[in-house]
């Protein structure tokens, strides 16, 4: 296969054909900031955050387009830094960001993304209303976020929209790309489009098989399992105190590779290497969740 | 694939609404149901291939029972093998679509751009008189606010306006020259009118040179983007793939424009010779007309001409399928079409790939404005050099305008490019006193003020005022509009109307509505210069970064209202 060179940011690089400018960003170590991008998942070129300028046109997602012998990309101009910033500025005005990874984090801060310059967030309400086309504003002053109850419906998942920011890993990585279960979808629209099982239905009601491949997608910490929400409620989840090792899953012949995390020597987490050829990150209920008899008092 | 399907079950109404759209269950092959276990294998691949008719569905179960149960929903579900949380967002996506029982009767009113502020005695009289009423966007009536829309359970919806009308004298007329004229439901009399002479004379040229001569007459897209025709067929005609498309795209949502409309209604013939044109000149096997569903009159008119058509046989077996929206307007944006003939959430998808390789179902299409198709006519039938004779060196051939607001004659109008806008509006009638601003483009477009309103309307004379002639409203405000509420309604419908799947779009309406209302109540967080910074800021992320065209034109109005300091905006 043929290399390709293009110019990012007046440096010259050659990489493969059918490569992404993302791609080409990464190799010259250009730190990028994504959020529905993930390695294992076909973006949904939704969240905006890794735009560059190519020409004079709008702005690109990186990792939305090829790249093309000769093109002139730039990731630091004007435009693309405050384009990002605003994504940040944007996102943390109506979501929770706290428990994001820390990447997210991270870039929010180097952006100098600032999230109260639009008003005081309203509060937590349920956001199930599903009919799209109208709305009230806001009280005048005020931010409409994102903000709804918790939704805690068994002793496996916590659901906590209020730091979803629609990325819509967590669809694809239960529908056709990962899991073929299609319990969730997006429904509503515009700034009420929201992940939802069918007619807003608990999730033990839905069509869930709680393989927990969205919670190993989520970016954000909206979806969680139940062990590490309780451990945070309590102030004790502390991943200073955390150790990760790894293992194979011992259920069945297929061989997934686990990721066991203890705390102080406790288990509190189990998951799978999003890079191990196997299972791209994913697992079955038994896998991720299949160990709680360890601790067992019978 | 293996579903987990809806416990509730249709009622025998529910159920035949769907099958009268899908067909009896008896006549398929393969559909089991495991009832012990709830999970459902059905049909395979071959019915998979038939979730396009999703939406067509959703609309049968609406015009049945006038929403959508859980018993409904699932047995769409099942019938199409589709994930009930799929259908859910998909249904869920669409305003004229609900999910809790209704009155037999609701009228959605118009409160759009040209309506807000002249609705509200319309709402209160029909509340008083106990009917529903549901506010709208721009119903495409806006040449007599307010428009209205009835929907009744047991039927489909019905406009509350007549066709919209076309105050020129039909003689010179090129696009318009049938509208009022031809009876719209006879082939016999649009026959007799001229019509087909333009596909009787592209079957003598063949493919080829239809498309020398669209080349040559420089004919652009009349729906917004302008985008020369040729370019796009040929890129069709060339593009692998042994399935391709021919849309004729009848979304017409842009608030202030029903030039569309006028022709769907009035001369439907006409746009559906041009799009067999298009199918013979892009070789596609398969061609489609959205509409929607805020047009009732078109939808049925554009069925009895497709029947007619078929029954003459002068469609060379290409199949035709009219396909009807659900309230969004970003369905108009052409990706976002695809979506939802496909039958997913009618989301906008980056591009490229473009739809002339990668379109409907992934399969080459060519997708053109419905005046674009009756302009094709006017090309294959005068010759290239007589259309381009027509207009600007870069904007040629006649072009429709749907003007409303403050003047005397509102209506469509056909001028050739290049035409002052002053002389459209004298056409017009004049105004009714002294004009504020000239809003052109639609919701999406930009405020011109007094002081430019003699520009030349063509696509460089727009550019050359920092507009764009979008899809040609011309939206006439006289000096005593409070433009704050104008341009607070532009916010409004963006919010709404924002599909929610890019960042910047989602969110950035939301703020941008919300600085808007702190500015107009003097209720600023830091000072009138902060907020006037923050909406710069949310107009450059829309701009720059949003997914598709509804964000990235979502701050062109406010920008230009700012810049302009309209009255009421900021006080």
């Amino acid at each position: 296969m043929t290399d390709i060179t293009l110019s990012i940011d007046g440096k010259t690089i050659a990489v493969p054909q059918g490569a992404s400018i993302l791609d080409a960003c990464r190799t010259l170590e250009i730190d990028t900031p994504t959020l529905c991008f993930t390695e294992t998942l076909e973006p949904a070129y939704a969240c905006r955050a890794c735009v560059v300028e190519v020409g004079p046109g709008a702005l690109i997602p990186a990792c939305a387009r090829q790249v093309e012998e000769g093109m002139e990309v730039s990731t630091a101009s004007e435009r693309v830094i405050r384009s990002r910033r605003m994504v940040f500025e944007l996102l943390g005005s109506a979501t929770n960001l706290e428990r994001a990874d820390d990447d997210i984090l991270r870039w929010n801060d180097s952006l100098g993304a600032t999230k109260d310059r639009f008003g005081l967030p309203t509060k937590a309400r349920e956001r199930t209303a599903p009919h799209p086309g109208h709305h009230s504003p806001a009280r005048a002053g005020d931010a409409e976020s994102i903000q709804e109850p918790v939704k805690i419906e068994d002793d496996l998942y916590v659901r906590d929209y209020s730091a979803c920011i629609l990325c819509f890993r967590c669809v694809d990585a239960c529908g056709e790309q990962h899991q073929n279960t299609f319990a969730i979808a997006t429904a509503g629209r515009g700034f009420n489009a929201r992940i939802s099982t069918e007619f807003d239905f608990a999730l033990p009601d839905s069509a869930c098989v709680y393989c927990g491949n969205c919670i190993a997608v989520c970016p954000t910490g909206a979806l969680v399992g139940k062990i590490q929400w309780d451990l945070r409620l309590e102030g004790q989840w502390n991943p200073s105190r955390q150790e990760t090792k790894r293992s194979v899953c011992g259920y069945c012949g297929v061989g997934c590779n686990l990721e066991i995390t203890t705390q102080d020597g406790r288990i509190v987490e189990v998951g799978s290497p999003a890079d191990h050829d196997v299972t791209l990150g994913n697992l079955c209920i038994k896998g991720r969740f299949g160990w709680q008899f360890v601790y067992a008092d019978e | 694939m293996d579903l987990r399907l809806l416990a509730a079950t249709p009622t025998d109404v529910e159920q035949d609404a769907v099958d009268s759209v899908i067909g009896l269950p008896e006549d398929r092959d393969g559909d089991r149901i495991d009832q012990a276990v709830g999970r459902v294998a059905l049909g395979g691949h071959q019915v998979r291939a038939e979730r396009h008719l999703l939406l067509p569905a959703l609309h049968s179960l609406r015009n049945a029972r006038g929403w959508i149960s859980e018993g409904g929903l699932g047995y769409v579900c099942e019938r199409l093998t589709i994930p009930p949380a799929e259908a859910y967002g998909v249904a869920t996506f669409y305003s004229l679509l609900g999910f809790e029982e209704r009155p037999d009767r609701m009228v959605h009113v118009c409160d759009d751009i040209m309506c807000v502020g002249r609705s509200e005695a319309t709402i209160t009289r029909l509340e008083a008189e106990g009917v529903s009423v549901a506010r709208s966007p721009c119903l495409g009536g806006c040449w007599s606010p307010p428009a209205t829309l009835e929907d009744a359970v047991g039927s489909t919806f019905a406009s509350g306006s007549d066709t919209p009308p076309v105050p020129q004298e039909p003689n010179g007329l090129r696009l318009l020259r049938r509208v009022g004229v031809v009876d719209p439901t006879s082939i016999g009399d649009y026959q007799e009118h001229g019509g087909f002479s333009a596909l009787r004379r592209a079957r003598e040229l063949g493919p080829e040179e239809v498309l020398n001569e669209l080349e040559r007459s420089n004919l652009r897209g009349r729906g917004g983007a302008a985008f020369p025709i040729a370019v796009k067929w040929r890129g069709v005609r060339a593009a692998e793939g042994a399935v391709k498309h021919v849309i004729a795209n009848g979304d017409e949502s842009e608030p202030g424009t029903f030039k569309d409309r006028v022709l769907m209604e009035a001369d439907p013939f006409a746009l559906i010779e041009g799009l067999l044109i298009a199918a013979e000149a892009t070789a596609a096997t398969k061609a489609w007309i959205y509409v929607r569903a805020e047009y009732p009159t078109a939808i049925e008119r554009l069925g009895t001409a497709i029947a007619a058509i078929e029954a003459a046989g002068l469609h060379d077996d290409l199949d035709i399928e009219i396909r009807v929206g659900a309230g969004a307007y970003i369905c108009g944006e052409e990706t976002s079409l695809f979506a939802s003939i496909e039958g997913q959430r009618g989301e906008p998808r980056q591009k490229p790939p473009f739809p002339t390789t990668s379109g409907l179902f992934l399969q080459p299409t060519a997708i053109n404005n419905i005046e674009t198709l009756v302009a094709v006519l006017e090309v294959i039938e005068q010759g290239a050099t007589a259309f381009a004779a027509v207009g600007t060196k870069d904007s040629t051939g006649p072009k429709l305008f749907s003007v409303s607001g403050d003047v005397h004659r509102p209506g469509v109008y056909e001028l050739p490019f290049g035409t002052p806008l002053g002389e459209l509006i004298a056409l017009a009638g004049g105004a009714r006193g002294q004009i504020g601003a000239v809003l052109l483009g639609g919701a999406a477009g930009t405020f011109i003020g007094p002081g430019d309103l003699n520009f030349e309307l063509s696509i460089e004379g727009a550019t050359g005022v920092g507009a764009m002639l979008g899809s040609g409203a011309v939206m006439v405000f006289n000096d005593s509009t409070d433009f704050g509420a104008i341009v607070r309604r532009i916010a409004a419908f963006f919010r709404d109307e924002s599909c929610g799947k890019c960042v910047p779009c989602r969110i950035g309406t939301v703020r941008q509505e919300e600085a808007l209302i702190r500015l107009a109540d003097g209720n600023v967080i830091d000072s009138v210069e902060s907020e006037l910074r923050l909406l710069a800021d949310i107009d450059a992320v829309m701009t720059d970064a949003s997914i598709c065209g509804l964000g990235r034109t979502a701050a062109a109005a406010v920008r230009s209202a700012i810049a302009l300091e309209l009255a009421g905006v900021i006080t």
